[in-house]
């Protein structure tokens, strides 16, 4: 079964120092490896800030496109896994690993299943 | 036996044989709905055939094969019979292999030994009931609805809240565990202690919501005291390694035997201090403080005990007076170690200033008032401190503001009871 784990952090104008930096990317590096050994691994990016995000609304064929992100929030979205495990105890003790879970917050969402789809 | 004597026992029957049913079914239909609604169908049945046949030897095994047959039938109807035995078998295989791993540590290789002499059903049940992704509310609604047998009404009306929302936080619960698939199995080793402990602390709320003293209706909250204790009970049958289920049941055992002397005649509060100690049950005494030395005995101390040890205290003690205070005080310095909450450490200014460290329980108070701000129990333990020490000015000031933060009825008429009776001589 396919979860997928939202990691939410805050977002500061300055940027950390490069050693800092440089630790963070090292646990994801080894996050996904760990992922990838385990056969858990579906996908997983991080995303800019969302101070380059745009926001598409359709209605009535109008569209809007507006600068920022769908909501200002104190912890945005920043990055993602999906991964394929087997029950929701799995998928936390996953998130419980996450680099993310430790400097923000990792919501673990059940990817939907459609029926009849294989 | 007249009709209304067989529809009794036959609802007693219901009753017992509720959890053990319901966890047989979603073992062998793989959904909670499923199971209750096969269920359902299989009381409706007995409650046809009963009164001609007569109850059956074992009601329960009646009762589980009508129900799975019904099930089936509806899951073969339902064509999706192939894949659901299909993750039903995975569970299974997931269950009994996998688990005897020999580990270099003894406790690891006891525990995986524990689990897996406990197929038993209901306690997988009771993992899934209290899984920690569901809310607080959802796990203890669910436990008291699966395992309990209680109706969503009961439950409702046991927990002070409409109906409907009861319903809905059932269904919501139910959605979850299928949508988010969290497994119907006992957790692995590595994380049974601390779900061992949402499990405790989900029978422990089922408990005192039952024991507080609120103006719900007496003979529900009689019930769930009754609900809390059989599921104690059961728990330190399915988990009998664990010391601090065995303390909550001790826990829960001992505040029970009190509990006819908490309320007078006229149904008002009585607090341990005042309370007539020969309505005590010597039997449940004797059981939990049986419990808790078997608990002790494991050597795994843990808050459950601590605070079944020291209800043991009281319990044995001849009066108030005559308590052990200073064990009692030695007790709450060790709990208060385990869990470092304030309402512990105000709690254990009553020992303190009973042993005659007035001063430190003066400052005690005093260090708690920012953390615990205008909380009325504050105020409660306050002016008990004031009045123990005939500061009546001081102790009428504080009963005064802990009757107005005090939001429970039954409580707020025994704190101005008091503060009739110790101030105002």
């Amino acid at each position: 079964m396919q979860y997928m784990l939202l990691i939410y952090s805050e977002e500061s104008d300055t940027p950390p120092p490069p050693e800092a930096q440089q630790e963070v990317l090292q646990a994801y590096f080894a996050y996904n490896e760990a992922l990838k050994k385990a056969g858990a691994y579906v996908a997983g990016d991080a995303l800019e800030a969302t101070s380059t995000a745009t926001t598409v609304r359709v209605r009535s064929s109008e569209a809007l496109v507006t600068d920022g992100p769908f909501a200002e929030t104190t912890e945005a979205l920043g990055g993602y896994y999906l991964i394929d495990v087997e029950n929701i105890d799995e998928a936390v003790a996953w998130a419980k690993k996450c680099p993310g879970s430790h400097h923000g917050t990792v919501e673990v969402r059940p990817v939907m299943v459609i029926p009849g789809d294989a | 036996m007249p009709d209304r004597d067989l529809d009794q026992a036959i609802s007693r029957v219901f009753r017992a044989e509720h959890g053990t049913v319901v966890a047989r079914l979603v073992a062998a239909l793989g959904d909670f709905d499923r199971a209750e609604e096969a269920l359902q169908d299989a009381f409706m049945q007995a409650l046809q055939t009963w009164p001609q046949t007569g109850i059956p030897d074992r009601p329960g095994a009646w009762l589980t094969t009508v129900a799975r047959n019904r099930g089936l039938d509806g899951l073969r109807r339902a064509k999706v019979f192939a894949d659901k035995s299909a993750s039903i078998r995975a569970t299974a295989e997931a269950l009994g292999d996998d688990r005897l791993r020999i580990d270099d540590t003894e406790e690891a290789l006891d525990r995986a030994v524990m689990e897996r002499a406990l197929p038993d059903e209901r306690l997988r049940l009771i993992f899934t009931c209290c899984h920690p992704a569901l809310s607080n509310d959802a796990r203890v609604a669910l436990t008291l609805r699966m395992l309990g047998g209680l109706t969503t009404p009961e439950i409702a009306r046991a927990f002070l809240v409409q109906e409907a929302t009861m319903a809905q936080r059932l269904v919501r619960a139910k959605k979850k565990i299928h949508r988010a698939n969290i497994p119907f199995r006992i957790p692995p080793a590595d994380v049974l202690p601390e779900r061992i402990d949402s499990v405790c602390a989900v029978v422990y709320l089922i408990f005192n919501e039952g024991y507080a003293v609120t103006d719900g209706e007496a003979w529900l909250r009689a019930e769930l005291c009754e609900e809390g204790l059989r599921l104690g009970e059961l728990l330190t049958r399915l988990l009998p390694a664990s010391a601090e289920v065995r303390g909550l049941y001790a826990l829960m055992l001992l505040h029970d035997a009190r509990r006819r002397a908490r309320v007078d005649e006229a149904g008002e509060l009585v607090t341990l201090e005042r309370q007539d100690r020969s309505l005590w049950d010597p039997s449940k005494t004797a059981k939990g403080i049986d419990q808790l030395t078997k608990a002790l005995e494991m050597s795994s101390l843990g808050p459950y005990q601590l605070q079944a040890a020291i209800s043991a205290e009281h319990a044995t003690a001849p009066s108030w007076a005559a308590t052990r205070w200073d064990r009692v005080l030695e007790l709450y310095d060790r709990l208060l170690e385990c869990v470092p909450s304030p309402m512990v450490a105000l709690n254990r200014c009553v020992p303190l200033t009973m042993t005659g460290h007035h001063e430190a329980a003066r400052g005690e108070l005093a260090r708690l008032e920012p953390v615990l701000r205008s909380h009325y129990k504050l105020a409660v333990v306050r002016a008990w401190l004031h009045a123990e020490l005939g500061e009546t000015g001081e102790a009428r000031d504080a009963y005064a503001r802990a009757i107005a933060g005090c939001t429970n009825a039954a409580e707020r008429r025994h704190l101005e009871r008091e503060l009739r009776r110790r101030c105002e001589d």
